[in-house]
């Protein structure tokens, strides 16, 4: 059933989720748009398409405590953080983040269970927000996603001055089903204007063929690797902006008090020391390090999960990249070439 | 002017003296520009036009160690080359440079901030950019759009060049100081508080000590896991401030305000204005000084002279209260 | 249900020396008796909180009753930390991670080869003692172990008095790099000691050891007619998670730590070779 609210009330509808829930949206600090907590303070920018960071920390923190240990003479005490028990909302979600939360879960979920992430799964509420205006480094119809009409507990869409709503999943029909009955024909008609720009999106056409299982050694001795890799600064920000990039590192912090906390954080394999050990490291260059990133995303990924790609087309990296190199580049540099 | 730029490297190429050249070459998206070493073979991609606002003289570090190459600098470019020759980070003798002409490079950023969408190309007619758009057509000054660096433009000489290919424009307006002056009037809490929320931004990506040309070590202390500093993300507020202001301290005296730092952050922290302050202080207290200006300058904070400012200084104009 | 990365508490309650560089370290649950049950070649992480986390082989064998063993060579933060320990400190450890030496099927009836080079041993160690306590259930036994010098060999006296018993049913051949005074065994790198052993190529291979080793070892099997099929090896990298997540240890589909660190060495040639 179709809800809706005009953009004047949402508001209030914001204040009362948030009189129970903790309430995640894209709020603009600082001249930047970024999922945070929302409070009546906030500056909404339900408008803006891309947070800068995508909306995976809602479910897997840049840094969370994992356990708290106490050191006395030869003894620890061991205190494991707790897991989420309170139930959270996040708006605005685009189609791309939400999809990237499906491949969250396939690491995340996979045997054995991560209990952070399972509880923040768990408690969460996700409403997605169908993209009006998607951007020439949109790319996401490749994976099959629709920006149209996004997946998530609830669906939403914005025209003009009503957010239209509409619950896919118990969890959020529990969300809206308070608000005002909605009409199903301004929403079509949305999807229709959305699905004519989404045909035009200009990196609609990648070629994937090849970036499989079957073609991994021949992708990974590929020559092209090191020119593509030449101008790459070897920072994470690619990875931190990234809806799907997921590796972490795990640390401890003295806390004082002969406490010790040890949380773990976004990691980037793209950073030198990333698998450092002892007597060195297995990818002694920028290249390989940088050839390690797009492999597991476009071939070693979909090897292990039934072909799926661990890229959404959500153009973070297309945008924020300092030297403009991203996966696009990757994807025709290295693809099947129409006339091959 | 790229015409000409690619007639000169395939005369000076032809003649086996060079590795390749250090420049840039289209991408995917209108403003894509991506460094790349080009070679004979591949003069065609090399691309030089308003989007070329990256600073590519850092890779000369890597890229001119062992051999000779050419690169392309801009006018402000030659202040970080300068400076990195000055370090031994750079040989100036492996380094054939080309002065580019530079009249202002564009951020794409701020067309897409300034709300125009779905950018499919851009085309420039004097100081006026047609941009095509998955939504019609747009118009916007090119002066309204120029990089935050271009602001603050040093002058349109290239200080190392051994020739110059094109034009060059000053594109500096007003006071570069001035946002500087803003922060300097703010009582200390709220300082603290811009500071604090622009600093609560960071990612901790890195991007700004990567792409930062004075940023050279070969193994950054941040780094080194022996060096108990050592960090992905911060731990706390603390460590989130403190990153910033250390690489600043580090930085300074050699900091060219090139802009790259704030260039290169994805959640667009104005951090060349610390720099910028030490900058403006280094020269109220020791006179002017211009990181860069030439090589094998020595950069007030390690030269000593009768002249200077005692410690005390601070104190003499009411700090340290 | 957080058990898979946050630790439980153990408590080291023996080191032993073994070389100048190796030390065992015994590790019981507090209270006594085992942290958790394993199977030969998996592995575990052990920690001293505030020092950090590495991933170190079980080095006793899973029918030891009471205890863990972990033969552990210094070289880094961690290892450096628990070198300077003492009896009776408590550290955190959590596992058994990945998949183990196919003991129960593959390898089961089997005339095995073990080869080992230094600290390699550690890994197979766990193997061996198990193959010795269910003899029955395997064929011939031949261990082919090597290192730079005498005192570099690790467990020597448990080599030579159980290994080597003829009661055993286990044959052990034992070499070092160079010749040095007190030893009148056989000298020279592990490869060449392999081929002049000359083994019947019907054997089953487990094979530890540094990098060089390995390679030139698989060298000298291929010349004596061994197939990659039947050649296991067992891999290190850097490990955080353990539980196949953080991405560290990731090559090519597989994550060492879990996919592995077990593979055979088929199974290797379709990895990128980043190991």
């Amino acid at each position: 059933m179709m809800k809706k609210i005009s953009f004047q009330d949402l508001p209030r509808l914001f204040r009362e989720i948030s009189e129970t829930q903790t309430l995640i949206a894209p709020i603009e600090k600082c001249g930047q748009v970024n999922f945070g907590v929302w409070t009546p303070d906030s500056t909404l920018r339900l408008d803006a398409l891309k947070t800068v960071k995508s909306a995976k920390g809602a479910f897997f923190p840049q840094v969370e405590d994992i356990v708290h240990f106490r050191m006395k003479d030869k003894t620890i005490d061991i205190h494991p953080a707790e897991v989420l028990t309170e139930d959270f909302v996040i708006f605005g979600v685009r189609a791309c983040d939400a999809r990237s939360f499906e491949l969250l879960d396939r690491v995340f979920l996979a045997d054995p269970v991560d209990p952070f992430y399972a509880a923040r799964r768990k408690h969460g509420t996700v409403v997605t927000l169908a993209c009006n205006q998607p951007e020439e480094t949109c790319f996401c119809t490749n994976f099959g996603i629709d920006a149209a009409d996004p997946c998530g507990d609830v669906t939403a869409w914005m025209d003009r001055d009503t957010l239209y709503l509409r619950a896919n999943t118990e969890k959020g029909e529990a969300l809206i089903s308070r608000l005002e009955n909605g009409e199903e024909a301004p929403v079509e008609d949305l999807k229709k204007s959305i699905g004519e720009i989404l045909k035009k999106l200009p990196l609609n056409d990648l070629n994937l063929t090849g970036f499989d299982g079957d073609h991994l050694m021949e992708k990974f001795n590929d020559p092209k690797w090191e020119e593509l890799a030449r101008g790459c600064l070897g920072c994470g920000t690619c990875t931190f902006v990234c809806p799907t990039c997921q590796c972490y590192d795990v640390r401890d912090f003295d806390a004082g008090e002969n406490g010790i906390q040890r949380y773990r954080c976004w990691d980037s394999c793209m950073f030198s020391d990333f698998t450092l050990m002892a007597h060195g490291t297995n990818r002694p260059t920028q290249t390989e390090r940088f050839r390690q990133r797009f492999m597991h995303k476009l071939v070693y990924f979909p090897a292990k999960n039934e072909g799926l790609y661990s890229c959404v087309g959500c153009g973070r990296c297309l945008e924020k990249c300092p030297q403009s190199i991203h996966i696009v580049n990757v994807i025709k540099s290295l693809g099947v070439k129409e006339d091959d | 002017m790229q015409e000409m730029i690619v007639n000169r490297l395939r005369e000076l190429l032809a003649s086996g003296d060079y590795a390749g050249v250090i420049g840039w070459s289209k991408g995917e998206t209108p403003f894509d520009r991506t460094p790349g070493l080009f070679t004979e073979k591949d003069l065609d991609r090399l691309c030089y036009d308003s989007f070329c606002g990256s600073n590519l003289s850092k890779y000369l570090i890597a890229n001119a160690k062992d051999k000779k190459v050419i690169a392309l600098l801009k006018p402000c470019d030659c202040y970080s080359f300068n400076q990195m020759c000055t370090e031994h980070r750079i040989q100036r003798e492996n380094v054939y440079v080309i002065g580019v002409g530079c009249k202002g490079k564009i951020d794409g950023e701020k067309i897409r901030n300034g709300g125009i969408k779905g950018i499919t190309g851009v085309s420039e007619e004097g100081d006026l950019l047609k941009i095509e758009t998955l939504y019609g057509e747009k118009e916007i000054s090119r002066k309204d759009v120029l990089l935050d660096k271009c602001l603050s433009c040093k002058g349109k000489e290239h200080k190392c060049a051994d020739e110059v290919i094109g034009e060059s424009e000053d594109t500096s307006v007003g006071n570069k100081y001035e946002l500087v002056e803003k922060l300097d009037a703010m009582t200390p809490e709220e300082r603290f508080e811009f500071w604090r929320g622009e600093l609560s931004k960071c990612i901790r990506c890195n991007a700004c000590r990567n792409a930062c040309p004075a940023c050279s070590c070969i193994k950054c202390v941040f780094d080194n896991p022996k060096s108990g500093v050592e960090n992905k993300a911060a731990a706390d507020d603390f460590e989130e401030n403190l990153f910033h202001i250390i690489r600043a301290y580090h930085v300074a005296g050699r900091c060219t305000d090139c802009g790259e730092c704030s260039r290169a952050c994805p959640q667009g922290i104005p951090l060349h204005l610390l720099n910028r302050k030490i900058i403006k202080d280094i020269n109220e207290l020791y006179g002017d000084y211009q990181a860069g200006e030439e090589i094998g300058q020595r950069h007030p904070l390690t030269d000593f002279t009768f002249e200077d400012d005692e410690p005390s200084v601070v104190e003499r104009r009411g700090g340290g209260k | 249900m957080t058990d898979n990365i946050i630790p439980m508490l153990g408590v080291v309650t023996d080191i032993r020396t073994d070389t100048p560089d190796i030390k065992t370290f015994r590790v019981e649950a507090v209270g006594g008796g085992k942290c958790f049950e394993h199977k030969p070649g998996q592995c575990a992480m052990l920690s001293i909180p505030g020092v950090g986390e590495a991933m170190f082989s079980i080095t006793s064998s899973p029918t030891v009753a009471g205890y863990q063993e972990f033969a552990i060579k210094k070289c880094g933060c961690v290892t450096e930390w628990l070198h300077h320990m003492d009896v009776g400190q408590q550290i955190t450890i959590r596992g058994p991670y990945g998949k183990p030496f196919p003991v129960d099927d593959e390898l089961r009836n089997k005339d095995l080869l073990f080869i080992a080079g230094g600290v390699g041993l550690a890994p197979l160690h766990s193997v061996i003692n198990y193959v010795l306590d269910n003899r029955s259930d395997y064929g011939k036994v031949d261990i082919v172990y090597g290192s730079r010098s005498k005192e570099d060999l690790l467990d020597l006296p448990e080599i030579q008095s159980v290994w080597a018993d003829p009661k055993s049913g286990m044959n052990v051949h034992l070499t070092i790099d160079r010749e040095q005074e007190g030893w009148d065994g056989h000298v020279g790198f592990v490869p060449n000691f392999v081929k002049e052993l000359d083994f019947d190529p019907s054997r089953t291979v487990l094979v530890c050891g540094p990098p060089i080793m390995i390679k030139f070892v698989l060298e000298a099997l291929t010349e004596l007619g061994f197939e990659k099929t039947q050649i296991y090896t067992t891999m290190e990298l850097r490990m955080k998670c353990g539980v196949g997540k953080c991405g560290r240890c990731n090559i090519g589909d597989k994550y060492v730590c879990k996919d592995g660190p077990v593979f055979r060495f088929d199974e290797l040639d379709e990895l990128p070779a980043e190991y």
